[in-house]
């Protein structure tokens, strides 16, 4: 038998390449090639009223700069809305190029072109641009008064208002015994990917072809626009994402002002032209996401079932709404988490402010959902003086109730279908994983020694997969190496590693012989994406319907071969043998040779293939199928699937300094089927560790003119890996029935629930209700400050 | 993040360095570790007309220990100072606050003369010199002086160095006898500068009680705020004299309420820890 792979925790392969510097970034590329760099607005809502570039033109090395009139129609259109939705009635998306008003820090004004970066922003600075500045509107709560607009024609900045209700979950509310009503606040951070942006083109003009590398994840997508946009012939184009130092989100977004501007730039010029994203440009001119004010109702019985919950959001979009408003929905939906909730009633405004653009970030708006449902769970368990995990309990939907119908609408258009989980067992696993009963006496242990611990716990569902669908290709050839290729993008996931165990488990071969593209439309052109947690379950499915196409004609030919019965040949370490007779062989290689039958001996292993040393049936065409040993699947669920876990965490909290530190961190995680446990937990820790940023650290500083002012990795505190806790992982494996791997995605997980656990031990710690995140320990220092004036609420445990 | 031009130069001794210096005038910034210059430059917060880089200039790489204490040439590294191993005898402080600058690859090619240099009084080795009492060796042009530590520091990022003057040395004078020291402090993230610090310094009287103590606190004033701290059965009197003496303000990691705090707290901290240490 060929060594079991799949669910195996195999290292992963692409990282000796690059971990010794093998990797090939954007910037790595291109080093002849002309450098763009932007002039970007300084103001965050401004009319320009006129640009000066006489002193500009006299820098030696300057090749072109370019301004919104320079563009050509179609390249000076606003950027596609990507996921137009019926309820985002005011949809607005930027220009490439500014068009008489800027309306946030860090708008691109101009394009410079120049032989290399350090003239191009020689360039940029001696472009005087007059701006008219405009009244600025900053956070949700002053744009929802309308006394100053984003976009003239946006009234109140209100982009989108969407309302989803099940059953009537107001009067649940009002006829329940139990109510609370309370405001959360979540802020701003960003994915923050360690490579910023960037685009190199190469233009052909010999056969008018043009070739695109960009890092992004969306490869394809990105493929598409440029050639409607440049109204190239979509053969010609081609769009490469090489590594990719990251993308967690923002990556997603396309295509982005500069992977227009540049390959019409060098299409224009005749050059190669590249633009490589520095840091300050990423913080101001890409995306942003998180922000949301919550306000939560809820009606609950005595044992802490929820009878009606109503969760109103003002929802932060920042200047525009490229990606729709996927990520508000998601926090509508996602909110629900394990719980069957009696009656529910969502409802949020997407505002306008004058801000950098929110679009998904890891999570994409679940750990805001998140965050509201865990923080009304403990609130009710503090009301009713129970324990927070006998709330959860009490809501949770049974194993026996999936598939479980929310009544809602997924953002993938689908209903919210919950395919399967076991969550009473998560919980049960994860409180004794924390030793969860045993906490009251490891505080009281603390407090002897005049320590303030704490301990909380969040649960999250996450739909994963979502479709339309992806697809895979797989090709054996005639030097027995598997090429395994699909059209989703990589930013450090271990595709190359994962899909490689997928096709060496379903195909019956080393997984040395197989190599992994993904993202290069030259070689898949077909494909959505990589986000969403999707990648596993999308592609991995895909190839893996590709493998079993392969592995069947691959059988199919060998049997010919052997005179032998498909239905009696196995494929073992790359050779294709009968069953119980292991000399009545025939490596894959071989069959591959055989299936592409030749004329022409190119090499000894293709002569194997002409007419006369293989002769066939006289009576048969030569060629039965598609010559080649290959295969191409899709896969599209009908719906996406949905992963869970359950986080605990032990927090101390410093009764002088309020210094926070998280002292255990657990998980329990299920994502059905596991590909490699080694590349799940990965995927966990680096969202924890997101999401540890984001409940004790980053948050993007406006101030209420609108500048960002910790645009920065000196005073944007991304944790180091120093602040990070060890983090316990177990995992339980619930399978997915809907596809045939059995996966669920993971790449979010991680993210999800961390700011409501972080806060729910703090709050337990310090008996003093948590309603903000991130929270700093200036920002504790103040709440403990304000509790002794009064002013901040302390929970019914604390209060006594 | 590039840039813009300017000249460069790479002396390979003082006296050309300081030729270099006096021609530029206002226009040039010394280059040494560049674990400060080159992001600022990059990120065209300064633009400087001409780069002189010391890197190359002989003889600036020492750090000598004796009796009286420490001097560090302009190219010693933090990393190079950490390892001295009479640093924990001689003066115990610096190794004490090296520790807390920054991150291992920085410490590796930022130097601590560059850093005084610099003067950020968010900064732990500002602090050092002023609490030690220390000074600075400079060479410009036409000769050199000595400059103390109390008349260095003279504002944010602003010191008493002169445009064409090279600090060439700093001296951190060696721990008293019957001296204890001790540097706490508190950042967001390891390595980051402090959300507040303090260097503590306390020398015993001969009935083994504090007779003398101060400490300097980073980042709360433009400079180093160094206070005398009066012992009287406890450091409570200390917090007081601390608070007082300090300007902490609001930024976007803690508010200057805080920042009063914890310095207060740090400051008391650090003196019970430079007491055992003097105790022995």
């Amino acid at each position: 038998m060929t060594t079991k792979l799949f669910g195996e925790p195999i290292p992963r392969r692409e990282d000796p390449r690059l971990l010794v510097g093998g990797g090939r970034y954007l910037d790595d590329l291109g080093p002849g090639a002309l450098a763009a760099a932007f002039v970007r607005s300084p103001h965050a809502h401004a009319r320009i009223a006129g640009v000066d570039v006489s002193d500009a033109v006299e820098v030696d090395g300057l090749v072109a700069i370019y301004l919104w009139e320079d563009l050509p129609d179609r390249v000076g259109e606003p950027l596609p809305l990507l996921i137009p939705h019926p309820a985002l009635t005011h949809g607005r998306t930027a220009h490439p190029l500014a068009r008489d008003v800027v309306r946030h820090v860090g708008e691109p004004v101009a394009m410079v072109v120049a032989v290399d970066r350090y003239t191009a922003e020689d360039v940029c600075a001696l472009i005087r641009v007059d701006y008219e500045p405009l009244p600025p509107v900053v956070g949700p709560e002053n744009a929802v008064q309308g006394s100053a607009l984003v976009h003239a024609d946006v009234p109140g900045n209100v982009g989108a208002h969407l309302v989803q209700e099940v059953g009537n979950a107001r009067e649940a509310i009002e006829e329940a015994e139990h109510t609370l009503a309370f405001r959360l606040d979540v802020e701003r951070s960003a994915s923050m990917p360690l490579e910023g942006r960037g685009v190199y083109a190469r233009w052909d003009s010999g056969d008018s072809s043009l070739r695109v590398y960009t890092s992004t994840q969306a490869s394809t997508s990105v493929r598409m626009a440029i050639a409607a946009t440049l109204e190239l012939p979509l053969p010609s184009v081609e769009v490469v994402a090489p590594d990719v130092g990251g993308g967690f989100g923002v990556k997603i977004v396309h295509p982005w002002p500069e992977e227009i501007l540049v390959p019409w730039a060098c299409i224009r010029l005749g050059r190669e032209v590249k633009w490589t994203e520095d840091r300050r440009e990423h913080f101001i001119s890409s995306a942003h996401e998180r922000a949301q004010v919550q306000y939560v109702r809820v009606g609950f019985d005595s044992a802490g079932r929820v009878l009606g919950l109503e969760l109103n959001i003002l929802h932060d979009h920042g200047a525009y709404t490229p990606y729709g408003i996927i990520v508000p929905i998601i926090t509508s939906t996602q909110a629900l988490g394990p719980y069957k909730i009696g009656a529910y009633r969502v409802e949020f405004q997407s505002i306008y402010t004058n801000t950098v653009q929110v679009t998904p970030y890891r999570g994409a708006g679940r750990p805001q959902g998140v965050f509201a449902m865990e923080r009304t769970m403990d609130r009710i368990a503090d009301h009713l003086g129970l324990d927070r995990t006998e709330v959860r309990a009490a809501n949770f939907i049974q194993p026996s109730e999936f598939p479980y119908d929310q009544g809602l609408t997924f953002q993938d258009g689908r209903p919210l279908i919950y395919d399967s989980g076991d969550y009473p067992a998560s919980l049960e696993l994860l409180k004794s994983l924390i030793d969860w009963d045993s906490f009251e006496e490891r505080r009281a242990e603390a407090a002897a020694e005049g320590r303030r611990i704490g301990i909380g716990l969040g649960c999250y569902v996450e739909g994963t997969g979502v479709g339309p669908y992806e697809g895979g290709h797989v090709q054996v050839t005639s030097d027995g190496r598997v090429h395994v290729s699909t059209g989703l993008t990589s930013q450090g996931q271990g595709h190359e590693t994962v899909f490689a165990q997928i096709v060496a488990e379903e195909l019956g071969v080393d997984i040395s012989d197989i190599s992994v593209v993904t993202g290069d439309t030259r070689r898949f052109p077909y494909a959505v994406g990589t986000f969403a947690s999707r990648a596993a379950v999308m592609s991995g499915n895909a190839i893996a319907l590709a493998t079993r196409k392969v592995r069947d004609k691959a059988l199919r030919v060998a049997a010919e071969a052997l005179e032998a019965d498909p239905g009696d040949l196995e494929i073992v370490s790359g050779i294709v043998r009968v069953r119980g007779n292991p000399t009545a062989a025939i490596p894959l290689k071989t069959v591959a040779v055989l299936s592409n039958p030749l004329r022409y001996a190119f090499d000894a292993e293709a002569a194997r293939a002409t007419q006369f040393a293989a002769p066939g049936s006289p009576d048969e065409p030569p060629l039965k199928e598609e010559p080649g040993l290959e295969g191409r699947d899709y896969y599209s669920p009908i719906r996406s699937t949905f992963a869970s876990g359950m986080h605990a965490a032990v927090v101390e909290t410093d009764p002088v300094t309020a210094e926070i530190h998280i002292l255990r961190y657990v998980v329990v995680h299920d994502c059905g089927k596991l590909i490699n446990p080694l590349i799940v937990e990965g995927q966990i820790h680096g969202g924890v560790a997101q999401g540890v940023g984001g409940a004790l650290y980053e948050r993007m500083a406006y101030d209420e003119h609108g500048q960002l002012l910790n645009a920065s990795f000196m005073d944007f505190l991304m944790p180091y890996a120093t602040e990070i806790p060890r983090i316990e992982t177990a995992h339980l494996e619930t399978p997915s029935p809907l596809n045939p791997l059995g996966i669920k995605g993971a790449g979010e997980a991680g993210v999800i629930p961390v700011s409501a656990v972080v806060a729910s031990a703090i709050e337990d710690a310090e008996g003093l209700v948590i309603s903000r995140m991130p929270i700093s320990p200036s920002d504790l220092y103040d709440l403990r400050l304000a509790a002794a004036r009064g002013e901040a609420e302390r929970t019914s445990r604390s209060a006594g | 993040m590039k840039p813009p031009a300017f000249d460069y130069h790479a002396p390979a001794g003082v006296d050309e360095a300081v030729e270099i210096l006096a021609e530029a005038g206002a226009e040039a910034k010394i280059l040494a570790g560049g674990q400060s210059l080159i992001p600022l430059l990059n990120m065209r917060l300064v633009t400087p007309g001409h780069i002189v880089d010391v890197n190359r200039v002989a003889g600036l790489g020492f750090v000598e220990a004796g009796p009286d204490g420490v001097r560090v040439g302009a190219l010693a590294r933090h990393s190079q100072v950490e390892r001295l191993p009479e640093l924990r005898r001689v003066q115990p402080l610096l190794g004490q606050a090296l520790r807390l600058v920054a991150h291992p690859v920085i410490r590796n090619r930022g130097t601590v003369v560059g850093s005084i240099a610099h003067a950020d009084p968010a900064a732990e080795l500002p602090a050092v010199l002023a609490l030690l009492g220390g000074s600075v060796q400079t060479r410009h042009a036409a000769g050199g002086r000595t400059i103390p530590a109390a008349e260095f520091f003279v504002g944010p990022l602003e010191s008493a160095l002169e445009p064409g003057e090279l600090a060439v040395s700093v001296f951190f004078p060696a721990l008293p006898p019957r001296s204890g020291t001790a540097f706490a402090e508190t950042a967001r993230r390891h390595g980051d500068y402090a959300i507040a610090g303090v260097a503590a310094l306390v020398t015993l009287g001969p009935d083994g009680e504090p007779e003398r103590a101060a400490v300097a606190c980073v980042g709360v004033g433009p400079v180093p705020i160094v206070v005398e701290t009066p012992y009287r059965a406890g450091w409570d009197g200390a917090a007081e004299a601390v608070a007082a003496a300090i300007e902490p303000e609001d930024d976007i990691h803690a508010t200057a309420a805080y920042r009063r705090h914890l310095t207060g707290v740090l400051a008391v901290r650090a003196l019970g820890q430079a007491t055992e240490e003097a105790r022995g």
